[in-house]
């Protein structure tokens, strides 16, 4: 049972300000992803939380209670590093049961939850093993099996999965799913990876510049980002943006001479820029759609395919097509909008509102 | 076309003939020295260049153990040397630890002043010490070259211990703060184990500096119950002979500590402790 408050949190180093009215509330039992570029402050928000930073300034609580000034030993909270910061004079049973051991539990109580979280995680067999003689893979399990075994208030991890391979990373992140499932406890989990952001999170937080963007679900963030820095870092491929100008009340005109009429948009008269995912962007004969391309790389994934082409007067346009398209690179296309899943972004880069769709 | 290219035979008997070139080179003094020590003193100089004397004899171990204060001298550097060593480590260990970790204000300016202390010549800073020595009415002390010695040493097993701390990543203490530890017990139960290979380069480093160490030993004792080996090793060298037997065997004697110190701690010098801890 634990609920994060943060409220007003800022952090300093010495003038530099790395992170500035953090106003953060996370449900007990909560799964909460933060993301954003390097260096925009995931890590160190979390060492906040974690109590591994002092707070410059503002108030953390932990179910109403501000935890400031308490020491990381007293918050009850559990961290998995990106490291995984195994200690290597150990081996695994007492890796997982050194919290156990600190806080002078029974043996028989440790050797049991630390076989219990081993079983769970499919280390039963390498208990007595050093770190050093685990894989990639095992040691990742051993620092989330260190958590488990606490039982923990809360999970904090710092992109657990950033040194595993591919495949790996998928499996570990179901298992993750399933762990938050099982426990249900609150879980802040920092990562690069949008798959991971999108697939676990109730509610994704978007970091930059050490100033919170936008906090919401993954498909929040996906159909209203609140503004273009969202809308360009949730999702993949990325939404085009190109500059438009108001023409109308409910139309804009791009740079390329093209009138797209967007007539459920309200926010069209005040229009810096228009958005648009590359899967809402139609792939049709030449002279019929919004915008007349030539076709640079053509990318087939199988299930979908990836046309970059670039519009004259106007610069490169992604689209996603499902299925086979049978262009080839130099091809003439045209490029047809859809008016429904189009965003506006003033000059400041916020979103203007979409009524409609 | 081999994927896997063979070193040329001609390369690798090059890199064996070099090392046994630099063998040879860094031991041969040592061979001389048991050499001599057991050859008799009436065949030191008949048989002075042959490689193995056609006669042997503990004698001179016999004459140095049981008929001089060796044994005493001996002693006094046992003392002197771990005490050195002891408190060296000590106070590098802390200090290290605080440089390696900690930012706080005069770091650098202290860390400049530590280097500054290694760049004079021990010769220009012997009659102020002398000085100071007399005046705290220590000379003739093994307690003087403690202090002494310690304070010479301190500097660079700071470096050293700071580099071995620089070495154990972070992560592992605040593991285990988050883990339920205070700082204290991290120290203790985390990072002082995987410092000990550490511990003990500079426990051996100090050790063996401070075994050999004669021109403090020299200014600073005159009375022969405080000296120390190396000091002693001089009272074999009289205005009208050497004693080379006795000298050679006092010497064979003396390498035994640092032997046995080395041996004991070289399984932990080549010890990688700290894999494993991190991804990899
Ligand atoms: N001890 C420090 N002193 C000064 N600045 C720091 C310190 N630690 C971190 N920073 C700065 O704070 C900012 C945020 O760092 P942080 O590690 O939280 O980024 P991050 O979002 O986790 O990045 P990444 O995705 O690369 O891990 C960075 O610009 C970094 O340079
Ligand atoms: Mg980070």
């Amino acid at each position: 049972m634990a609920r994060l408050q943060l409220t007003n949190v800022a952090k300093r180093y010495g003038n530099v300000e790395v992170l500035r009215d953090i106003n953060l509330d996370i449900a007990d039992g909560e799964f909460i992803v933060l993301v954003g570029p390097s260096g925009c402050g995931k890590s160190t928000l979390l060492r906040m939380i974690a109590g591994l930073e002092p707070i410059s300034d503002g108030d953390f609580l932990i179910d109403g209670e501000r935890m400031n000034d308490i020491r990381p030993r007293d918050r009850d909270i559990a961290m998995v590093f990106q490291s995984y910061a195994l200690y290597p004079h150990m081996d695994v049973a007492r890796n997982m049961g050194f919290s156990m051991e600190i806080r002078g539990a029974a043996t028989a109580e440790r050797t049991s939850r630390v076989a219990e979280a081993g079983r769970a995680l499919g280390l039963d067999k390498l208990l007595e093993r050093l770190p050093k003689a685990l894989s990639g893979g095992q040691r990742q399990r051993v620092a989330m099996g260190r958590a488990i075994v606490r039982d923990p208030r809360a999970f904090l991890f710092d992109e657990p999965l950033s040194n595993l391979d591919a495949a790996l990373r998928v499996e570990m992140r179901l298992e993750i799913a399933r762990l938050h499932q099982r426990l249900g406890t609150t879980m802040v989990y920092v990562t690069h990876d949008q798959v991971e952001a999108l697939t676990l999170a109730d509610r994704i937080v978007v970091l930059n510049g050490g100033i919170i963007q936008q906090v919401g679900s993954p498909l929040e963030l996906y159909e209203r980002p609140a503004n273009r820095f969202v809308a360009q870092f949730i999702g993949s491929p990325t939404m085009n943006v190109v500059a438009a100008a108001p023409d109308g009340a409910s139309a804009v005109r791009l740079a390329s001479g093209a009138r797209i009429l967007l007539p459920n948009h309200s926010g069209a008269g005040r229009a810096a820029e228009l958005g648009i995912r590359p899967e809402h962007v139609d792939v049709v004969e030449p002279g019929t759609g919004d915008l007349d391309a030539v076709a640079d790389v053509i990318e087939h994934l199988g299930s979908d395919t990836n046309v970059y082409t670039v519009v004259e007067g106007l610069g490169p346009i992604m689209a996603r097509v499902r299925g086979n398209v049978p262009a080839r690179s130099g091809d003439r296309l045209g490029l047809r909008i859809r008016p429904e899943h189009a965003h506006l972004f003033a000059r400041d880069g916020r979103a203007l509102a979409a009524t409609g769709a | 076309m081999s994927a896997i290219r063979r070193p040329s035979p001609v390369l690798t008997f090059g890199k064996y003939a070099a090392l046994a070139f630099y063998l040879i080179f860094a031991l041969f003094p040592l061979y001389w020295l048991v050499k001599i020590s057991i050859t008799p003193d009436q065949l030191v100089f008949t048989e002075g260049t042959a490689l193995w004397p056609s006669e042997t004899t503990l004698g001179n171990f016999r004459t140095v153990i049981f008929h001089t204060d060796f044994l005493a001298y001996f002693g006094n550097s046992l003392i002197v040397s771990l005490g050195t060593a002891a408190a060296t480590t000590l106070i590098a260990a802390g200090a290290g630890y605080a440089f390696s970790r900690f930012n706080f204000g005069g770091k650098r300016v202290i860390i400049a002043l530590m280097l500054v202390t290694q760049m004079f010549p021990l010769l220009m800073i012997i009659a102020p010490i002398y000085k100071i020595v007399a005046a705290m009415g220590l000379l003739n002390s093994l307690t003087s070259l403690i202090v002494v010695y310690t304070a010479f040493n301190v500097p660079f097993a700071t470096f050293l211990m700071q580099s071995f701390f620089d070495g154990i990543p972070k992560d592992l203490e605040e593991a285990a703060m988050m883990d339920g530890c205070t700082r204290f017990q991290a120290l203790r139960k985390v990072i002082f184990p995987l410092t000990l290979p550490g511990l003990g380069a500079t426990l051996g480093f100090v050790f063996t500096a401070a075994w050999s160490e004669l021109l403090f030993a020299l200014m600073l004792i005159s009375r022969n119950e405080a000296m120390t080996f190396p000091v002693g090793l001089l009272t074999f060298v009289s205005k009208f002979s050497v004693d080379w037997g006795q000298m050679m065997a006092a010497g064979v004697l003396a390498l035994i500590p640092s032997c046995l110190f080395f041996i004991f701690i070289q399984r932990y010098l080549v010890q990688g402790l700290t894999s494993g801890a991190v991804k990899g």
